[in-house]
């Protein structure tokens, strides 16, 4: 299988975002990262299905600046067997976007012949939730997107996903591409013997160029900016004044 | 007693860094070498040092549903908080330390928290022993400091003395950085004569290893009559003498702090 971290690691989910004050994005420097929420998840199910021996190896790759490096290597705590670090100049990351992500996970994919490429849904900083469904078109491969269950049996795989109007069960044949969701797993912890075997691990290190893949950024961002804020409610005494303000709002 | 005339605070700068790290340890005395492992490896960034044993892992699993990192129960856990301005050189301390807890034996198994996300969860499960404990019975509630060695000592002493009550627990987790222990007797139901065999039996427990009987939520109501166990009678009596200088009509947090006469 290959599985993949998408990104450099996401600004935390548990922390406060605050706006640049140039408003063309969120003030990253200093602010802590981690591995994608959904990457979690999607290392955790490739690691599960080691475990069942349903999959042989799972290399996990992440494109990205040097500090990808330490979302690898969490991944590689949680089991994965070796990392492919993309390198991308620091700075120009946030402008790595989900199309050009999908063609190095492509020219990834052309390389290691996975029979499994197991993705987070979405990276909580674009919520874009495109890469997967853009490597599967290219790749012409069948898609199960935004999943809560996983299992394989005879060569397929039967996916519950997680869509608006409930659940939806469908089947694929291999090789495939999967969207982890939230529910899939819960991922775990990084335990003490598999941090210190991380650290012998491989992780292979190359560029965009060495694959062959242009990552010019083809959307530009034009304005980012904070939700407009609450206004204050107003308080009535009694309902009849309710009922007349609603009327005047013309909400009835 | 007294009254507050005026209030300053200075507020440090919140660390931008946090993280955890727990351990599972088969003994008390392995818990004792993880911890001075941590002030060894990264003495200025330990933020909070924290052990509580099987029964309290167990009372947040089983009452709140808050799920252990571990696939097998340990007797003791250890969880180091750390606090820093520079995530990269705490990570590299942390990752450090926990190699020579491995290398070392200290710990039998470890994990380390990867995003703010893992370690709240861990802390909660320090944070949520209070109330799950309650879900067991009554709690007969002693909050006291012993020599690092000794601490749990007086928890197996205590042990013993409750095994003939049925259904009892004991609940024991702490500060461990202070050598401060909340020792947690639970009987089903409240029972005079359980408070019995454990009080002052606790206190002169304490007493006997030099310890304190209230080792940071005070004396109050509750255990002024035990100060005795602390503090020797001389010692009160000067305290006693001080009080009546500044509070000669008693007025100030009266029947706290001094055994009542």
């Amino acid at each position: 299988a290959v599985v993949s971290t998408q990104s450099t690691g996401v600004i935390d989910y548990a922390v406060k975002i605050r706006v640049r004050p140039d408003s063309l994005g969120v003030v990253t420097d200093g602010v802590k990262h981690s591995m994608n929420p959904f990457d979690e998840n999607a290392i955790e199910e490739a690691v599960r299905m080691k475990q069942k021996k349903i999959v042989k190896e799972i290399v996990v790759a992440s494109c990205g600046p040097s500090q990808s490096q330490e979302t690898i290597r969490t991944a590689l705590a949680m089991g994965a067997d070796r990392g492919i670090h993309v390198e991308v100049p620091a700075g120009t990351d946030a402008d790595l976007q989900p199309l050009a992500v999908a063609k190095i996970f492509s020219k990834l994919v052309e390389k290691e012949k996975p029979d499994l490429v197991i993705l987070g849904k979405q990276a909580i900083d674009d919520d874009a939730n495109q890469t997967t469904q853009l490597l599967a078109g290219m790749l012409d491969w069948p898609q199960g997107t935004m999943a809560s269950v996983v299992n394989a049996a005879d060569g397929r795989l039967t996916i519950t996903r997680e869509i608006d109007g409930g659940l939806e069960d469908i089947s694929v044949s291999l090789p495939a591409v999967i969207s982890a969701d939230l529910r899939l797993n819960e991922p775990r912890y990084a335990t003490l013997p598999n941090i210190m075997k991380a650290k012998k691990k491989k992780i292979e290190k190359m560029t965009p160029e060495n694959l062959g893949v242009d990552i010019t950024p083809r959307l530009k961002i034009l304005n980012v900016v904070d939700p407009p804020v609450r206004q204050a409610g107003e308080k009535v005494p009694d309902v009849s004044t309710l009922m007349e303000k609603l009327k005047e709002k013309g909400h009835l | 007693g007294g009254v507050i005339t005026d209030v300053s605070l200075l507020l440090p700068q919140a660390p931008s860094s946090v993280n955890v790290a727990m351990f599972g340890c088969d003994t008390f005395e392995k818990v004792i070498r993880t911890f001075r492992l941590a002030r060894q490896s990264m003495g200025e960034i330990v933020s909070a040092c924290e052990f509580m044993d099987r029964t309290c892992m167990k009372a947040v699993n089983e009452q709140l549903s808050l799920s252990s990192p571990f696939p097998d129960p340990h007797p003791f856990y250890f969880i180091v908080e750390t606090s820093g301005s520079n995530q990269e050189h705490d990570m590299d301390k942390l990752e450090a330390y926990v190699g020579r807890v491995f290398e070392e034996g200290a710990a039998d198994d470890g994990v380390l928290a990867t995003s703010k996300d893992q370690a709240a969860r861990l802390m909660a499960l320090r944070e949520n022993i209070a109330p799950a404990l309650k879900q067991l019975g009554y709690n007969y509630k002693y909050d006291v400091s012993l020599p690092l060695g000794q601490m749990y000592s007086l928890v197996e002493k205590v042990r013993k003395v409750l095994q003939s009550v049925e259904g009892s627990h004991i609940g024991s987790y702490g500060h461990i950085a202070d050598g401060d222990l909340h020792l947690n007797p639970i009987s089903p139901r409240y029972s005079k004569a359980v408070l019995g065999m454990i009080e002052p039996f606790i206190y002169e427990e304490v007493a006997k290893l030099r310890g304190s009987i209230s080792a940071e939520h005070g004396l109050g109501l509750k255990k002024a009559n035990y100060l005795k166990y602390s503090k020797d009678s001389e010692v009160i009596e000067m305290m006693r003498t001080l009080k009546e200088v500044f509070d000669p009509n008693h007025i100030m947090n009266p029947y706290k702090l001094l055994p009542w006469k």
